[in-house]
C-alpha cells in the first residue's frame, strides 16, 4: 500500500491511495493520515480511490475512525473515484451518510 | 456430488497473510472461469473471514488458519477454519455494524459483506475451540466453452 498526501489548498488534504486496503494495510493508512492531520491541523480530507484495487471492511473501519477524529475538530471527509465494487461496500455499510462522494477533485475543491 | 478439484492451505495468522490467502483462493477459483466481479466477491469474502480469525479468533496470540476449497461444476465452496477462542454469540456477531473491537476501528461489517457477496454462509463455532466459516459462491460460467 502506497499512501501519498498533498495539500489541495490550505483547508483540504488529498490522500492518494495505491494498492489494496485490508486490515494489514489500513493500519499504515491510518497512521499516515493521523500524523498529517495533527501536524498540519487539517479539517478536510479527500481520499482518492483511483488506484485502489481492493477494499474489505477494514477500509470502512479506517474511514469511520478518521470521520470520528475529524468530527471532534469540526471537519469532514470526501471521497473520489470509487469503483463499483467499493461503492457497493460503502452503500452496504451506510458510509455515504458520513462522507461526501465527489465526481472529481475539482468538484471536491469547489463544494467541500 | 463429487468435487472437480480440491485444495487445502494452512498458514500462520499474521496480517501479512490476508492478501496471500485471498489471492490463492482467487487463483484456485479461476479454474471455473468466473467473471471478474465474481472473483472480486470471493476475494473480499475470504479476506473478511481470514481477518476475523486473526483479530478475533487468535487475538494477541498466533495460530494456524486453514482454508479448504472445493470446486464443483457451477460453484465454489470455501471454508476458513481457526482453532482460536471461538464466538460466544454467533447471531450477535452476524449483526451488521456489531463489533467486539471498536477500539481497533473494526466496522462490524465482516459477516454482512460475506453474506452479501457470497450465495451461502454458514458459521459454526465452539467457545474455546475455534470457528469454521463455510461460504458458497455460485459461478455462472458465462465464458465457458
Amino acid at each position: 500500500m502506497n499512501v501519498s498526501i498533498t495539500l489541495l489548498n490550505p483547508d483540504i488534504m488529498k490522500v492518494d491511495l495505491k494498492g489494496e486496503i485490508d486490515h494489514h494495510s489500513s493500519i499504515v493508512i491510518r497512521e499516515e493520515i493521523d500524523s498529517y492531520i495533527e501536524k498540519h491541523r487539517i479539517k478536510k480530507i479527500l481520499i482518492n480511490f483511483k488506484n485502489v484495487t481492493f477494499m474489505d471492511s477494514s477500509g470502512i473501519g479506517m474511514i469511520i475512525g478518521r470521520y470520528k477524529k475529524l468530527q471532534k475538530l469540526g471537519g469532514k471527509i470526501g471521497v473520489v473515484n470509487l469503483s463499483p465494487k467499493i461503492k457497493s461496500i460503502f452503500q452496504m455499510s451506510g458510509l455515504f451518510n458520513l462522507v461526501s462522494c465527489f465526481s472529481s477533485e475539482k468538484e471536491a475543491i469547489d463544494k467541500f | 456430488m463429487t468435487a472437480l478439484n480440491e485444495m487445502q492451505l494452512d498458514f500462520v495468522s499474521k496480517s501479512e497473510n490476508e492478501s496471500f490467502a485471498r489471492v490463492v483462493v482467487a487463483a484456485f477459483a479461476s479454474q471455473l472461469d468466473p467473471t471478474l466481479d465474481e472473483l472480486a466477491d470471493i476475494k473480499t469474502a475470504v479476506s473478511e473471514a481470514v481477518t476475523n480469525s486473526i483479530i478475533h479468533g487468535y487475538e494477541d496470540t498466533t495460530g494456524i488458519i486453514r482454508i479448504n476449497s472445493k470446486l464443483y461444476d457451477d460453484r465454489i465452496v470455501i471454508s476458513v477454519q481457526d482453532w482460536g477462542k471461538g464466538i460466544e454469540d454467533i447471531e450477535l456477531a452476524r449483526q451488521p455494524l456489531w463489533t467486539s473491537k471498536p477500539e481497533l476501528e473494526r466496522s462490524g461489517m465482516g459477516f454482512t459483506i460475506m453474506e452479501n457477496f457470497m450465495d451461502e454462509l454458514m458459521v459454526e463455532s465452539t467457545p474455546g475451540k475455534g470457528t469454521v466459516v463455510t461460504m458458497v459462491k455460485n459461478i455462472k460460467r458465462s465464458n465457458a466453452q
